[in-house]
């Protein structure tokens, strides 16, 4: 197969970056979608040119590395999957495929395709754990959790961190994100001691790192390759709401 | 160089308690006054940072990704091992050690494996504690499944991504320190050499890969939990990025390198497509717990897999291994694999693969059933090879997956080298010549969360705060080193790619020091890498520059590395002449194929100590003392 790739360009942070056309040959139809990216990259760099940067890391979809928008679309166009279980069969032979690193103004583009998630670690810092001290844990089965509760919160656990939900939404609202941690620990009676002090830290974290706000298009979840669901942003607001009246009446 | 291993008198069972009781403290207002760097944010690494800043040390954690959530660790997909003894179906810390040492074919430490058996009870209550969804029975219990090499049921999971949710839990305990300033974190930041300074590790060098600046950072003690190096094969299970670099250069700079020779290959991972291919993916080794794994009777049988009718496979694993049948361990199933394939009845492109058939768990248990326990890993076979596995039988092949070799380390994880400190797939310590399944993520978490944090607190206590300035010679040595080596990568301006290289020393590996080795083919290897790394640096290409973000440049350094650790590879496997658990020299064999394990000569660690480029490294031995198990041959008949 054969194909043309419009690949942002930026030489780093500062510069002003641009689509360079770069032609893809003798790619095969079972070959990851950054398989075919390395093959581009070795023929430029035996041409003398210089290699086009992406994130990505274990090639088996768990990590969050990869982050491409491909033909406008973060992670490309499988339903559940990353960027690096995209595979070349699912594009047409021929095709001209776009390929942009994920947009935001809280994911600063480094180089290239490279863009910067730490954003989503300090919203994480903020209070996205149990606070728990190694060694102070009681007995792992003292507390029965419910198989459906443990469920539920592992649904929202398997967030990978990728920031697809971020580059698909329109104002960049990272609530499927923020959500999905509140509710993973809501869930659970670990969680409950600092639920409250937790979704107000997460959500003024996410609110000063520049992210927007969800108005209800549901984009984040069409992408989400993990199939994280909006019911934890509504899980969200009611423990935000819940923690900023609670403060209020208990100061 | 003297290999003391500090193992605790008294009775096995209670050592860790006596050499608790005996090691010096540091008191909590002294803590503040240490410094701590964690290269690595996987299990062992964010779990011994996010522990050390808890207790009041003032710890600097590094990671080369862009997050410390994204450490390989996140990978695994099947279990952690615990001998909780839930299911009161004969479990106990006895035990787990027993089958550990048995899964290691005789090649580990008993204290050392003794001592994780311990912990692995604590891990799962600190695990269950920061919110770590795992699988649980309808009455609120945790559940358990059972995996390789054991005929107790003592793994506990959540669902496929094991590894993710205990590494999120680690990573959110190491960004609450964070948070609190206790630890400052290093992410997109490799470590490049290791400062040693009066013959004490004292710091490191890093290049920070967005804008290429080197920088040194001195400490009281460095930790290293850089993870594995199986990438040295080329096509592994491994991220992209996982490397050696970190304990290559720790190893240059005098830690010994115990076992070099001991990778494992993981029986159960898709087959290779094609030349083209940058890694080979797991597929759990817990879905071994229900599926079956055959061949045709027939050699060349080309039929479809449902074609083929059941007096005509052959159901190779049960058929070996009554006892164990399809959950034999990792090596035993990886061998049977390719005597199968080797004898021409594999199946698929190549005839390299077997299929892993659940035809039956489905028709016993229901597919929705099936879709519980294991959607997630039929759902990634699905994405990658467009087969759907409820439908038609998986088809697997053996791939490298793991090292049990690494930095030596003594009773208390410390390297040859005092105050450097070495956990969890890194070091060799735990798992002998063969790991069983489920049990990295025990010994990751056991390391950082339950054994660093007492025994660097010793050593702390005993060598005093004496940190050298930053911008000591010894600092400033190693960085020139740095800066004159990237202007070499740059400079060396040839025509091929870093990629190249890669492939080249990997198929020489998998060829010559895969799951078969001999002398012949080692002594071929070894005239093989040096020509293909002088090669390397006479005709490779690295193209950027040194100060800005260069994936190539990362890679060169990675892969010219892996061009020197693929000889020690090659040199270990030469010179245990015997076979034992991965390690299988074809000329010291059974005549049932297993493996001949030579006690006499052989139970020993093996450890390498660097002499200077161009010299052969001097092998010494750590004799292997079996107090309580008895060296046996290792049989799952």
């Amino acid at each position: 197969m054969n194909f043309t790739l419009k690949i942002w360009r930026q030489k780093d942070a500062n510069s002003v970056g641009r689509f360079v056309e770069v032609s893809a040959r003798g790619i095969r139809p079972e070959m990851s979608f950054l398989e075919m990216l390395d093959v581009v990259n070795d023929e430029v760099t035996q041409a003398g040119g210089e290699p086009v940067a992406f994130d990505h890391d274990c090639r088996e979809g768990i990590c969050g590395a990869c982050s491409l928008v491909i033909n406008g679309e973060p992670h490309g166009p499988n339903e559940k999957a990353t960027t690096c279980q995209v595979y070349m069969r699912s594009f047409r032979d021929g095709e001209t495929i776009t390929v942009e690193p994920f947009r935001a103004r809280a994911f600063p583009v480094l180089k290239d395709l490279v863009a910067d998630r730490s954003a989503f670690d300090r919203i994480i810092q903020a209070g996205g754990f149990v606070s728990v001290n190694t060694g102070q844990a009681p007995e792992a089965n003292a507390a029965p959790i419910g198989k459906e509760v443990a469920e539920k919160a592992f649904d929202s656990a398997a967030c990978i961190g990728c920031g697809a939900c971020v580059a698909a939404c329109k104002n960049s609202s990272a609530m499927l994100f923020v959500g999905a941690k509140i509710a993973h620990l809501g869930r659970l009676p670990q969680g409950q001691p600092e639920r409250a002090q937790r979704a107000r830290a997460m959500v003024a974290r996410m609110d000063a790192e520049g992210f927007g706000n969800c108005t209800n298009q549901y984009e984040c979840q069409a992408v989400c390759p993990k199939g994280v669901t909006v019911a934890n942003i509504a899980w969200m607001n009611r423990d935000y709401l819940a923690a900023s009246l609670k403060k209020i009446f208990t100061g | 160089m003297k290999l003391d291993a500090r193992i605790p008198a008294g009775p096995l069972a209670q050592k860790w308690d006596r050499r608790r009781a005996e090691m010096k403290l540091v008191n909590p207002a002294n803590k503040r006054k240490y410094e701590i760097l964690v290269v690595g944010s996987g299990l062992a690494g964010a779990s011994a940072a996010a522990t050390l800043g808890e207790l009041g040390y003032r710890v600097k954690c590094f990671c080369f990704q862009d997050s410390p959530r994204r450490a390989h660790s996140i990978a695994a997909q099947g279990g952690i091992n615990a001998a909780k003894n839930y299911q009161n179906d004969g479990d106990s810390v006895h035990r787990l050690f027993y089958d550990t040492i048995k899964g290691g074919d005789f090649r580990a430490r008993e204290a050392n494996v003794h001592r994780l058996a311990e912990v692995s009870v604590n891990i799962i209550d600190q695990c269950v504690a920061q919110g770590v969804p795992f699988g649980r029975e309808y009455g609120g219990m945790l559940a358990n499944r059972s995996f390789g090499g054991a005929q107790v049921s003592r793994t506990f999971y959540a669902r496929g991504a094991t590894g993710q949710q205990l590494l999120i839990g680690a990573y959110q305990a190491l960004s609450r320190q964070i948070g609190l300033g206790a630890v400052r974190m290093f992410p997109r930041t490799e470590m490049l050499d290791l400062v040693v300074v009066d013959g004490r590790a004292k710091g490191i060098v890093v290049r920070d890969l967005v804008s290429g600046k080197i920088a040194s950072h001195s400490a009281d003690a460095v930790v290293l939990a850089t993870g594995g190096y199986g990438n040295v094969f080329y096509l592994s299970t491994n991220a992209q990025g996982c490397n050696a670099t970190a304990i290559w250069r720790a190893w240059k700079k005098g830690a010994a390198f115990a076992n070099p020779c001991f990778t494992q290959i993981h029986p159960t991972c898709i087959p290779v497509s094609g030349e083209h291919q940058s890694k080979l993916t797991l597929m759990s080794e817990s879905l071994r717990n229900d599926g079956r794994c055959w061949v045709p009777k027939a050699k060349g049988d080309r039929r479809a897999p449902r074609e083929i009718p059941e007096v005509e496979r052959d159901y190779y694993l049960e058929r070996m291994y009554p006892s164990y049948g399809n959950l034999a361990p990792r090596d035993i199933s990886s061998r049977a694999a390719k005597r199968v394939c080797d004898e021409g009845r594999g199946v698929g492109p190549g005839g390299r693969g077997v299929y892993l058939d659940f035809s039956d768990a489905i028709a016993r248990l229901g597919e929705n059933v099936v879709r519980e326990r294991y959607g997630n890993l039929f759902d990634m076979y699905h994405e990658i090879t467009a087969e759907n596995a409820y439908q038609v039988p998986m088809r697997i092949y053996p791939a490298i997956h793991y090292v049990m070799g690494g930095l030596w380390v003594d009773y208390h994880l410390m390297s040859t080298l005092p105050g450097l400190f070495v956990l969890g797939e890194a070091n060799f310590s735990d798992h002998g010549a063969n790991r069983l399944g489920a049990s990295a993520l025990m010994q990751g978490l056991a390391d950082g969360y339950f054994i660093l944090p007492y025994t660097i607190g010793d050593y702390l206590a005993s060598s005093g705060a004496k940190r050298p300035a930053a911008d000591a010679a010894e600092f400033r040595a190693a960085e020139e080193e740095i800066q004159a080596r990237t202007k070499r990568f740059l400079g060396v301006n040839g025509k091929r790619t870093v990629s190249e290289f890669h492939r080249r020393l990997g198929k020489i590996l998998w060829e010559h020091c895969g799951m078969a080795r001999d002398a012949a083919g080692l002594k071929k290897a070894l005239e093989e890498i040096p020509a293909l790394r002088q090669e390397f640096w006479e005709d490779v290409r690295v193209p950027g520059s040194g100060d800005e973000l260069n994936p190539s440049l990362e890679r060169a350094g990675r892969v010219a590395d892996f061009l020197e650790l693929g000889e020690l590879i090659c040199m270990d496997a030469l010179a245990r002449e015997e076979s034992c658990g991965c390690h299988f020299r074809a000329e010291y064999q059974l005549e049932d194929g297993e493996c001949r394990r030579n006690d006499e000569k052989f139970a020993h660690v093996a450890a390498w100590e660097f002499q200077g480029d161009g010299r052969p490294p001097l092998r010494h031995a750590e004799p292997l003392v079996y107090e309580e198990a008895h060296l046996a041959t290792r049989s799952y008949k």
